[in-house]
């Protein structure tokens, strides 16, 4: 049976890590590979990086740090953000991530995510869905550019349809929890975990140790994706995999 | 040293980092003279089975890998790589494979005899249960282990499974082994601890090591 999954997210901008992050026991905390290794001997299931780099030198560097992780760790990698092409695609894979996430790009020409499935094969491919609740529709709505721009399609359609195109893995932001630290949004996961048959990454509210244990039994998701509260060490993915451990989950 | 068959499928960047962390000496080649040098050979894989065989017996790889493996040299499948130690595959009709265990590779139904369904790719990590002893297996006691794939290998013969997880209502085989062939299901380059042992004692086998 497989293990529930506990990622952490690191966000990277210009070949370092932003959003401070507070570790102690390390020599430079911005450091991509210095706090994989340092997620990795904690006990992370995987990683995921997100290029947030505004300029084009940015992306270059992101290039290296994924060269760099790569020959560090010893788990599996996502890396998204300002993947727009085959060709971008290829880069990351190369450079030795194991997946890339695919998002705006991949609303504006849903092709995208077929040709990366394609040429790498589903399991390389995630899409990244950022959905937000909306009244007139009843249920909630895709965004794309990081949440500012909404689009006509309803959360589970595109799921549905990214999974069609070859998208192996569903990584599931919801916008009105991120940040929060409430707790997942579970109706939404559920509803995404129901109506695909791929992997569901629930993403946005975790605070806790109970709230990765709702979404993986309320919610349905696959694997929890957290980034401030295990970066600013209010809790660690150690201690939250103890806890479900206790609860009885089947975890590394 | 040894040897990384690069025959063009599958991501060769991470085991060999991993090698690199474990401080072995490897290369990669395609060719048969460079491989024959080394003292073990390491199949890697990821992709199509038929597009994987084609490459190989194209190139006369197949043969190659098939001789060394009589000559008993240590050889270690990974993934799609060990798929490929066996007789055959249903993916996309079916294709011959090395044929040098017993066994063929099927895929997964996404539904169990009662009729529950689970997903498929097998995607993630999960337990191996050892089946017997291995010198591959060493200094190894309970272990998560990273998988994908869609695809699962069914053998009659349970002595070459060495340890094996359970995905839906299947029993899938995850480290198999027969006297110097050895193979594992998942990618050891990416489960951790556990992965770097199984590579660290391949590494290590000695001459003559049987599975």
């Amino acid at each position: 049976m497989l293990t529930k999954r506990i990622i952490p997210c690191l966000d990277v901008k210009e070949g370092r890590v932003v959003k401070g992050v507070q570790f102690v026991n390390l020599i430079d905390a911005g450091d991509p590979v210095e706090l994989a290794a340092f997620y990795d001997r904690e006990g992370a299931d995987e990683l995921v990086f997100l290029d947030i780099s505004a300029s084009h030198e940015g992306r270059q560097t992101m290039i290296d740090v994924v060269e760099r992780v790569a020959s560090q760790l010893a788990i599996p990698f996502t890396v998204g953000g300002g993947i727009n092409s085959l060709e971008d695609m290829k880069r990351v894979l190369r450079a030795g991530a194991d997946k890339v996430s695919v998002n705006t790009a991949a609303l504006l020409r849903p092709e995208l995510i077929t040709e990366g499935a394609d040429y790498f094969g589903s399991q390389c491919i995630v899409t990244a869905i950022d959905a937000k609740y909306d009244e007139t529709l009843g249920s909630w709505r895709v965004y794309t550019h990081g949440g500012r721009k909404p689009t006509e399609w309803e959360v589970t359609a595109w799921a549905k349809e990214a999974v069609k195109r070859g998208s192996g893995e569903i990584l599931l932001t919801s916008m009105d929890q991120d940040g929060e630290k409430s707790g997942f949004n579970l109706k939404l996961t559920k509803a995404v975990s129901e109506a695909v048959t791929v992997p569901v990454i629930a993403s946005g509210g975790a605070g806790n140790a109970q709230h990765f244990y709702e979404a993986f039994t309320e919610g349905k998701a696959d694997a929890g994706l957290a980034a401030s509260i295990f970066h600013y060490k209010e809790t660690s993915v150690r201690e939250v995999k103890r806890e479900l451990k206790g609860k009885g989950m089947v975890i590394r | 040293m040894i040897g990384i068959i690069d025959y063009g499928m599958g991501n060769l960047h991470s085991v060999s980092s991993a090698l690199k962390r474990l401080d072995q000496p490897y290369f990669l080649s395609d060719r048969k003279e460079e491989l024959a040098k080394a003292d073990k050979l390491l199949l890697p894989g990821v992709g199509s089975f038929r597009d994987a065989m084609s490459i190989l017996n194209g190139t006369g790889l197949a043969d190659f890998i098939k001789a060394e493996a009589a000559a008993g040299k240590p050889l270690l499948g990974i993934c799609l790589g060990m798929q490929l130690l066996f007789e055959e595959s249903a993916e996309n009709g079916i294709t011959k494979g090395l044929g040098l265990l017993p066994g063929t590779a099927e895929r997964f139904s996404g539904v169990t005899c009662s009729g529950e369904t689970y997903k498929v790719p097998h995607m993630g990590w999960n337990k191996l249960e050892y089946n017997r002893t291995s010198p591959l297996t060493e200094n190894l006691d309970e272990g998560y282990v990273y998988f994908v794939h869609s695809y699962a290998v069914q053998t009659d013969d349970s002595a070459c499974v060495i340890a094996q997880a359970h995905y839906g209502d299947r029993s899938v085989p995850a480290v198999v082994g027969q006297n110097n062939i050895f193979g594992t299901q998942f990618h050891p380059e990416k489960s951790s601890e556990t992965g770097m042992t199984i590579l660290s004692n391949f590494c290590k086998l000695a001459e003559g090591a049987k599975a």
